[in-house]
C-alpha cells in the first residue's frame, strides 16, 4: 500500500478527505481530467497545477501503443515523461477495448488533426474477444490479433509508473442483461488475484480493484465483499456511465458505498456530468474522471453553473458577459461569450480556453465540495443554480433521501 | 505612438525604438510582429504569452479580415476594443489586412471598389469604408491603408492600377482616420523598380505616422528584391518606421533591414511549427562552425529540426540546450515526438512558444550587430554559413 487515506469531515455519508499519494497530498472529492495520451488536450502541466488539478488519468491502452509503456518506463516513466509533478492514475487498457460510446468517437472525426486516435477505436469495437486468458483484439496498428492479460495490464501499467493502477476488469454494459453479467463479475474477482500476483511494485503503485456486477444488487455484493477480502488500497465502481437511466444508476454508487470500507478511497469511474458527481459524493464516493469536460468544450460548450452554456449558438456572436460572472479563471475575467464564439470550432484556441474553463470549473466544484462538506449547504447551492425553477429530478430527489441530505428547498413541490 | 532611429550600420539598416501607448516599455527595433488569429497568438494562449521575452514579444499583428463572420464592429467597439476583447491590455496591435497565413491578396478579384483576399471564410472583398469601420472599432495601436497588392508576375498595366488604387485607397482611409491609433501608409508596385519609386514617392508625401510596404513575398526573387525595397526605402523620409509583410525566412529578414525596414511580420514561425519543426539555427553571434553536428537524413538541417522524426523517440534533451523558453525549460524532444505522433494539440503549443523564442533571439541579434556597427558582416556571415552547411550535407550524403 502507497497511499495514506484520512477523512477530515462529514456530512452524513459524504466525506472530506485527504487522499495522500507517492506524488501528490490530494483532497477528496476530487475529479480527474483524462489525459489519455499523456497530455490533456491543449493544456500545458502548468496551467493544469495553476487550476489546482491534482491527478490526471492516463490511458493505458493509448500510452501502451504508442510511445509505448517501454520507452516510458526507459525514459523515467511518465511523470518524468510529461514533466507532471503531481499524481497519475492508469486504467487498465481493458475499457478502450468494449468502449461503448461509439457516438461521441464518430463525433470527434471532425476534427481529424486532433482526434485521430479515437477512429482507431470505433473500429476495435467490434473486434474484442473476452476469454478467461484475457481480452482478444485487433491491433489497429498492423492488424495482429493481440492479448491483454491481467498479467500484461499490470505489467504494462508498472512501467508507466503512476501513483494509482486499475486491475484489469471484465467490463460489461449495463444495458446487457443475462448470464453474462455474473460471468463478467467472477471473472473481475479471479482476474484481480492475478492482477495482485503481476504487480511488481505495490510499494510505489496503488492496486485499486473495480467493482462489477451490472445493475444486480445481489451480484454487487458479491463483488464488493469478494474485493474487500483481497484488502486493496483503495476500489473504484466501475460499469457505470455506460448509458443506464439514472436512477439505476444512484442505487448501485448508494450499495456500493454503503458497503466499501470507511477507511478507503472509493472511486466512480466514467462520472461525469456536474449533477452526478454532487450525487454521488453525497453518497459517499471520494474520487471521478470523465471526458465530459474537455470533449464538450471541442464541441463549443461550456460547463456553468445553470448547467451548459453553447458558445457556438448565434445568440453568443454579439453576447458581451463572461461565460460564468461567478468563475475566477482566466477565461472568464478576460473573455466575453462574443469572442469565444469568434473561436470555437474554428480555432484551435477557443478549444483551449473553453477546456481551461471547464477543467477549472470542475476542479473548482471538487474544491467546494471538499470544503462544505460538513457544512452541507452546497448541494442545496448547486441545486438551486442548476434548477432555479425547482424542478430537480426525481432520481436526485431520492438519491439525497436516502444519503440523508434535506433538498426540499431546492424543490418546488 | 513615437519611433526614433538610434543607431545605423552599413549605411541604412537601422536600430531604433518604438514606443505605443499601450505597452509599458519601447520597444526595440527591427522587431518582429507575432502573428495571431483573431488577436491571440494561433496556439499559445494568453496566459502563456508572458513567459516569452519581453518587450520583444509585445507586438502582434491581426488582420481586420479575421474578424469577418463576427463579432460585429458595434459589438468590438461595445468592448472597448481589441485590447479589451483579447485580454491583452499591455500589448500593441498592429492591423493590416493581409496576414501571410491566412488572408491572402487576390489580385484577380480586387477591383476599384475594394480588395479582395482569400480567407478560411472564403473570398472577401474589402472597401475601404468598411475596413475604416473595422478600424475604428478595434482601436489598434498602428494599422496600415487598405491595398492592392499584385504577385510579382503582374503585367505593368495591372500593377500600375494597383500603385493608382493603393494612393486612392490611403487617402480614403486617412479621411476616416479615427483618432487615436498610427496610420501607415501602403506602398506597392510590385517588381518593377519605376512603380515602387513612384509609390513610394507619392506616399511619402502624405500625412501618416509610417510607411508599409506591401507585394513582397509574392512571387518576387532574392535577386531581384534588394532593389526593389530599396526603390522604397530610398524614396522615403528616415524619420518614420518601415513595416514590411511577406519576408519570412531570416535570409529574407536580413535583406529587409539591409534595406531599411524596421518591423516585420512572419510566417514563417507558423509554417514551422505546424509542420513539426523547431528552430536550432546558433544566435550567438560569435559561434564558431560546428563539425561535431550529426547530419540526420530526416529533413533536419542546422536551422531546424524536424521532431517528427524517429531519431528523437528517445532524446530526453531540451530541443535547444541552453535556451531559457518554456519549452525546453519543461520538455523533452521525446515528449514532443510522441505529442506530433498521437496529434495532440500541445505538440503546436509547445513548438510555437520556442520558435517565437528563438526567432525573437535571431531579431535580437540583428539589432546588436547593427548597434556594433557590423550589420553587414553579420548579414554575409549568416547567409554564408547557412550555405555552407546546406553545401557539406549535400557533399557528405
Amino acid at each position: 500500500m502507497a497511499l495514506r487515506f484520512e477523512v477530515l469531515g462529514r456530512f452524513n455519508r459524504a466525506r472530506a478527505a485527504q487522499l495522500t499519494l507517492p506524488h501528490f497530498a490530494c483532497q477528496t472529492p476530487l475529479f480527474m481530467p483524462v489525459g489519455t495520451q499523456g497530455t490533456i488536450k491543449g493544456l500545458t502541466t502548468d496551467q493544469l497545477e495553476e487550476i489546482g488539478c491534482q491527478i490526471i488519468l492516463g490511458n493505458t491502452y493509448h500510452l501502451a501503443l504508442r510511445p509505448t509503456s517501454e520507452l516510458i518506463d526507459e525514459l523515467g516513466g511518465l511523470h518524468k515523461f510529461m514533466n507532471w509533478p503531481r499524481a497519475l492514475l492508469t486504467d487498465s487498457g481493458g475499457f478502450q477495448m468494449v468502449s461503448c460510446i461509439t457516438n461521441l468517437y464518430v463525433a470527434g472525426i471532425f476534427y481529424t488533426q486532433w482526434h485521430f486516435a479515437y477512429i482507431f477505436q470505433v473500429s476495435l469495437l467490434h473486434l474484442a474477444d473476452i476469454t478467461e486468458k484475457g481480452v482478444t483484439f485487433q491491433s489497429p496498428v498492423d492488424g495482429k490479433p493481440m492479448l491483454l492479460t491481467p498479467e500484461e495490464s499490470i505489467q504494462i501499467q508498472n512501467r508507466i509508473g503512476a501513483d494509482i493502477i486499475m486491475a484489469l476488469d471484465d467490463v460489461v454494459r449495463t444495458t446487457i442483461t443475462g448470464p453474462r453479467i455474473e460471468e463478467a463479475m467472477y471473472r473481475t474477482l479471479r482476474w484481480v488475484d492475478r492482477c495482485i500476483a503481476a504487480h511488481k511494485r505495490p510499494h510505489e503503485q496503488n492496486l485499486f480493484g473495480i467493482v462489477q456486477g451490472g445493475l444486480d444488487p445481489v451480484l454487487r455484493d458479491i463483488c464488493v465483499r469478494g474485493l474487500v477480502d483481497r484488502n486493496l488500497p483503495g476500489y473504484a465502481i466501475g460499469g457505470l456511465a455506460g448509458g443506464e437511466d439514472k436512477d439505476s444508476f444512484w442505487r448501485v454508487v448508494a450499495q456500493c458505498t454503503a458497503a466499501l470500507p470507511e477507511d478507503k478511497p472509493r472511486y466512480v469511474m466514467g462520472v461525469g456530468y456536474p449533477l452526478d458527481i454532487v450525487v454521488c459524493s453525497a453518497l459517499g464516493a471520494d474520487m471521478y474522471d470523465c471526458v465530459y469536460p474537455t470533449r464538450t468544450a471541442r464541441f463549443g460548450t461550456a460547463l456553468v453553473p445553470e448547467g451548459v452554456l453553447k458558445l457556438k449558438h448565434n445568440a453568443m456572436v454579439n453576447d458581451t458577459r463572461p461565460i460564468d460572472p461567478t468563475c475566477a479563471c482566466m477565461v472568464c475575467k478576460n473573455y466575453t461569450r462574443a469572442y469565444i464564439h469568434c473561436l470555437v470550432t474554428k480555432d484551435a484556441m477557443g478549444s483551449q480556453l473553453l477546456s481551461y474553463h471547464n477543467l477549472y470549473y470542475m476542479l473548482q466544484l471538487s474544491r467546494n465540495l471538499h470544503s462544505s462538506i460538513v457544512e452541507g449547504r452546497f448541494v442545496c447551492d448547486f441545486l438551486q443554480k442548476m434548477f432555479p425553477k425547482g424542478d430537480v429530478p426525481e432520481w436526485v430527489c431520492n438519491a439525497m433521501d436516502v444519503a440523508g441530505i434535506d433538498i426540499s428547498s431546492c424543490c418546488s413541490s | 505612438m513615437k519611433f526614433a532611429v538610434k543607431a545605423l550600420s552599413s549605411g541604412k539598416a537601422r536600430a531604433g525604438v518604438v514606443h505605443l501607448g499601450s505597452c509599458p516599455s519601447s520597444i526595440e527595433t527591427p522587431c518582429l510582429l507575432l502573428s495571431t488569429r483573431k488577436g491571440l497568438p494561433i496556439f499559445i494562449s494568453p496566459d502563456l504569452l508572458s513567459s516569452l521575452p519581453s518587450p520583444d514579444s509585445n507586438l502582434l499583428q491581426f488582420s481586420p479580415l479575421h474578424f469577418s463572420e463576427g463579432p460585429s464592429p458595434k459589438t468590438i467597439s461595445s468592448i472597448g476594443g481589441l485590447h479589451q476583447m483579447v485580454g491583452l491590455h499591455e500589448y500593441g496591435f498592429a492591423a493590416v489586412a493581409r496576414d501571410s497565413i491566412q488572408c491572402l491578396p487576390e489580385c484577380g478579384s480586387t477591383n476599384k471598389t475594394g480588395a479582395s483576399f482569400e480567407t478560411p471564410c472564403g473570398r472577401r472583398l474589402i472597401k475601404p469604408v468598411e475596413y475604416m469601420e473595422m478600424i475604428t472599432s478595434m482601436k489598434p495601436n498602428l494599422w496600415a491603408t487598405l491595398a492592392d497588392e499584385v504577385p510579382a508576375w503582374a503585367n505593368n498595366k495591372r500593377n500600375k492600377t494597383s500603385v493608382d488604387r493603393t494612393v486612392k485607397w490611403l487617402d480614403e482611409c486617412i479621411a476616416r482616420s479615427p483618432a487615436g491609433g498610427a496610420v501607415f501608409g501602403s506602398i506597392v508596385g510590385g517588381s518593377n523598380i519605376e512603380e515602387r519609386k513612384r509609390c513610394a514617392q507619392e506616399v511619402a508625401v502624405r500625412n501618416v505616422s509610417g510607411y508599409w510596404i506591401g507585394g513582397f513575398g509574392l512571387g518576387e526573387s532574392m535577386e531581384e528584391r534588394p532593389s526593389l525595397l530599396n526603390a522604397v526605402t530610398d524614396n522615403l523620409p528616415k524619420d518614420w518606421p518601415r513595416m514590411i509583410c511577406g519576408l519570412g525566412l531570416p535570409e529574407e529578414v536580413l535583406q529587409g533591414v539591409a534595406a531599411g525596414v524596421d518591423l516585420f511580420d512572419s510566417a514563417y514561425i507558423y509554417h514551422l511549427t505546424i509542420g513539426g519543426f523547431a528552430l536550432t539555427f546558433p544566435l550567438d553571434r560569435t559561434e564558431k562552425i560546428d563539425y561535431n553536428y550529426q547530419l540526420s537524413d530526416q529533413g533536419s538541417d542546422r536551422t531546424k529540426i524536424n521532431l517528427r522524426a524517429t531519431v528523437y523517440r528517445k532524446d530526453a534533451t531540451p530541443i535547444v540546450e541552453d535556451c531559457c523558453c518554456y519549452t525546453c525549460q519543461n520538455h523533452t524532444k521525446a515528449y514532443i515526438n510522441h505529442l506530433l505522433n498521437v496529434h495532440e494539440m500541445l505538440a503546436q503549443i509547445l513548438l510555437e512558444i520556442h520558435n517565437t523564442h528563438h526567432y525573437l533571439g535571431f531579431f535580437r541579434s540583428i539589432r546588436e550587430a547593427i548597434k556594433e556597427g557590423c550589420f553587414e558582416q553579420f548579414q554575409k556571415k549568416f547567409v554564408q554559413s547557412r550555405r555552407e552547411h546546406l553545401a557539406a550535407d549535400v557533399v557528405s550524403v
